[in-house]
């Protein structure tokens, strides 16, 4: 467990934070100026990549609230675990960091699949988890806070503006294979419909797939006047690049997406994403001071002038200072304590105001789209006025008059 | 129907480019080398590598790709392959370590990361090679659109193809690899140096995956695992072909990929997969040595 080889890997992935590394082999003996706190993503395996970025920006946050004096007084001391990409490592380093060493909350998962690995550990020893990533929704536990965007907060404002500013009307609808994607769809299809236009197409691919000459074709010949992707990971490169290679161009066929990052962008070339969509509430090239500020600290802490900020990363981070409040409100850091503190709770994140739903757990976000430049960087063409309310069941009928995951948890009756 | 056609015949140049290296190490050889789609893996990284330091494009890296994989084919023959031959279970097994060595070695970037040194272009995440404008801006001939990057990397295959069976069938060395092939202890008893003539068959067809490397970073993330799902097409397409013949390979190839590229546009991918699956399966049980195998070691 704290062996010679754990110290290396942790160590090194940790440059910046290697005054942290000490923490991660003493015995957590927890002292009364101390808060333990889990944070739990994949150090290693073919996830690590983006990860790695989201443990930075959690440790950062820490690093941050601790050197403007702690929650309380106390110190937030991190233990840090490896998921290794893994579900079933997930689950294991989630157990050991809730029983051992009773952590009142983790931080973590990138994945679904590992978040799904987790949460029986929190619901079943009734802990706290604090979860970074957009994603498909679909899911009420009173256990974890949901920072990252659900499909309404993506794309209610999406489609009603390609409707408006594009002037598009027919979709193509265009996914990986799995989960997220197809909830997406759905939302997407409600949505679409609520406007007045039409579905030509919905389609998935295996996740990875990098063949895309005869879907590219497909769509080319589908009559449709604008690509809705919910495509993920490798595959974005692929698609993006046959896209371009089939002749089709983005002021004609504009790929609207809802995965593209900046970092899948500078991946594939800038090239072939100017001139492409694609929503999120945050982006590096939200020009604020906050954020800029934002972007200057992580460069630091990472020792990378070039690190590129995205989403999940600055809900990785922003959590943590929700995180602080709650404890703070509450007086003590127990799970109980947190979540009650956690209803409500606002904060002025990188993106802007985030609060806390009381309700569901997830965090008010603001819709924002923006376009691709050629430097690969957006511009934001379309902000929301205020952040809007996170709405976890929208694919199946929820709206904010009718709220499916209440405070005392789902109501299966409306599903 | 020409763009299916083509699209077809897009997705046939792919696995044949892929399946060539590997109809020459496995079926020439008898290695089921499951690193072969690492070795393509370093091709690409090749092409990214000398895309960021030295500043050359996709046609000069297609050598300097072919001249790196095939020395770690080398490499790989000379330290391992070469105690294995005949047991052909032994270097599935330690093929696939070397696989997962060589992935780990650009994702911990010659495990450098250890001492906090990080090289442009390796690492864990999302590489990209650059390709030539002029091989990504399509334009009409006589009405009809081409894609320049797929042509070239269509004429491209064709050539290789061309290429190695000149070796095989018109050049002494491939007079020897073939004897090698048919009987091995014969071959070495009529003079052939079995030890020598095999390493480099197996650091040419390595090399050529290194070329496809080049090609599929094209239009393909380079990631440290982007070998592990090209190795399978590759197999599924030699198998069917026969072991061991270039002819075979190549009509696996052409059959397989216009099947795919047909039921990818009638249906769709995840069902033209399984057609092809199926397809492979119906062809191994009636012709257990594939469309054109025969009978070797």
């Amino acid at each position: 467990m704290t062996n010679r080889r754990n110290f290396l890997k942790t160590s090194s992935a940790w440059g910046a934070a290697a005054a942290l590394g000490p923490s991660l082999y003493t015995a957590p003996a927890a002292a009364a100026s101390e808060i333990e706190v889990g944070v739990l993503f994949s150090l290693s395996g073919g996830l690590s990549m983006v990860e790695k970025s989201l443990a930075d920006a959690t440790l950062m946050a820490m690093d941050e609230i601790n050197a403007a004096g702690g929650v309380n007084g106390m110190m937030i001391k991190p233990i840090l675990e490896d998921g290794a990409s893994d579900p079933k490592t997930y689950n294991e380093k989630a157990s050991k960091l809730v029983i051992r060493d009773r952590v009142p909350t983790v931080f973590g998962s990138y994945t679904s699949a590992s978040r799904k690995a987790v949460l029986p550990v929190f619901e079943k020893r009734n802990n706290m988890y604090f979860y970074p990533t957009y994603y498909e929704g679909y899911e009420c536990s009173k256990n974890v806070v949901y920072t990252g965007a659900v499909p309404n907060q993506q794309l209610s404002n999406f489609i009603p503006w390609i409707f408006k500013n594009l002037n598009k009307k027919k979709f193509f609808i265009v996914g990986s294979n799995y989960v997220y994607p197809r909830e997406m769809a759905k939302v997407c299809k409600i949505l679409i419909e609520q406007n007045g236009g039409e579905t030509v197409g919905d389609e998935y691919l295996e996740l990875g797939h990098s063949e895309w000459g005869a879907m590219v074709s497909k769509i080319k010949n589908s009559g449709c006047d604008v690509v809705l992707s919910n495509v993920v990971g490798a595959s974005v490169i692929s698609f993006y690049r046959e896209f371009k290679n089939q002749g089709l161009t983005h002021d004609k066929l504009p790929i609207c997406a809802t995965v593209t990052s900046e970092l899948e962008v500078s991946a594939m070339g800038a090239e072939f994403a100017v001139g492409s969509y694609a929503s999120y509430p945050y982006f590096q090239a939200i020009d604020t001071d906050a954020n800029n500020a934002f972007i200057e600290r992580y460069r630091k802490y990472v020792n990378d002038p070039a690190a590129v900020t995205h989403h999940a990363l600055e809900s990785s981070y922003f959590q943590v200072f929700l995180w602080k409040q709650a404890v703070e409100k509450a007086g003590e850091a127990t799970p109980n304590a947190i979540r009650e503190g956690i209803k409500g709770q606002v904060f002025d994140a990188p993106n802007g105001r985030v609060t806390i739903d009381p309700d569901n757990l997830h965090a008010y976000l603001t819709p924002r789209i923006c376009q691709y430049k050629p430097d690969g960087q957006g511009t934001i063409v379309d902000e929301y006025p205020e952040p809007i309310q996170p709405l976890p069941y929208s694919a199946y009928g929820e709206t904010s008059d009718n709220m499916f995951c209440k405070e005392g948890g789902l109501d299966t009756s409306k599903l | 129907m020409s763009n299916i056609f083509f699209i077809g015949l897009s997705l046939s140049s792919i696995l044949l480019l892929i399946a060539l290296g590997l109809s020459i190490t496995y079926g020439a050889m008898g290695v089921i080398n499951m690193a072969h789609g690492e070795l393509v893996m370093i091709g690409a990284y090749t092409a990214v590598l000398s895309g960021i330091y030295l500043n050359l494009n996709l046609f000069f890296a297609l050598p300097l790709a072919f001249l790196v994989s095939a020395a770690v084919g080398l490499l790989m023959e000379r330290i391992i392959i070469r105690r294995l031959y005949g047991r052909i279970i032994d270097t599935l097994l330690a093929t696939w370590g070397v696989a997962i060595l060589l992935q780990q070695l650009i994702r911990l970037e010659f495990g450098l990361t250890f001492f906090g040194i990080n090289i442009k272009g390796l690492g864990p995440g999302l590489q990209k090679m650059e390709v030539p404008l002029f091989l990504s801006e399509n334009f009409d001939v006589l009405g009809v659109t081409v894609q320049p990057y797929r042509s070239f990397i269509i004429l491209l295959t064709i050539g290789l193809a061309l290429l190695t069976w000149y070796i095989m069938y018109r050049t002494s060395i491939g007079t020897q690899v073939r004897a090698i092939m048919r009987n091995p202890q014969m071959a070495a008893a009529c003079g052939i140096d079995v030890k020598k003539v095999s390493a480099w068959t197996f650091a040419y067809g390595s090399g050529l995956a290194g070329v496809a490397g080049v090609l599929l970073a094209g239009f393909k993330a380079v990631v440290p695992t982007m070998g592990s799902s090209v190795v399978v097409d590759g197999f599924l397409v030699v198998v069917v072909g026969g072991v061991g013949s270039l002819l075979g390979t190549l009509l696996s190839a052409v059959v397989l990929g216009q099947i795919n590229g047909f039921f990818a546009i009638l249906t769709n991918d995840i069902v033209a997969r399984a057609i092809v699956f199926g397809v492979v399966i119906l062809i191994i049980l009636l012709r257990p040595n594939g469309l054109f195998g025969f009978k070797s070691r």
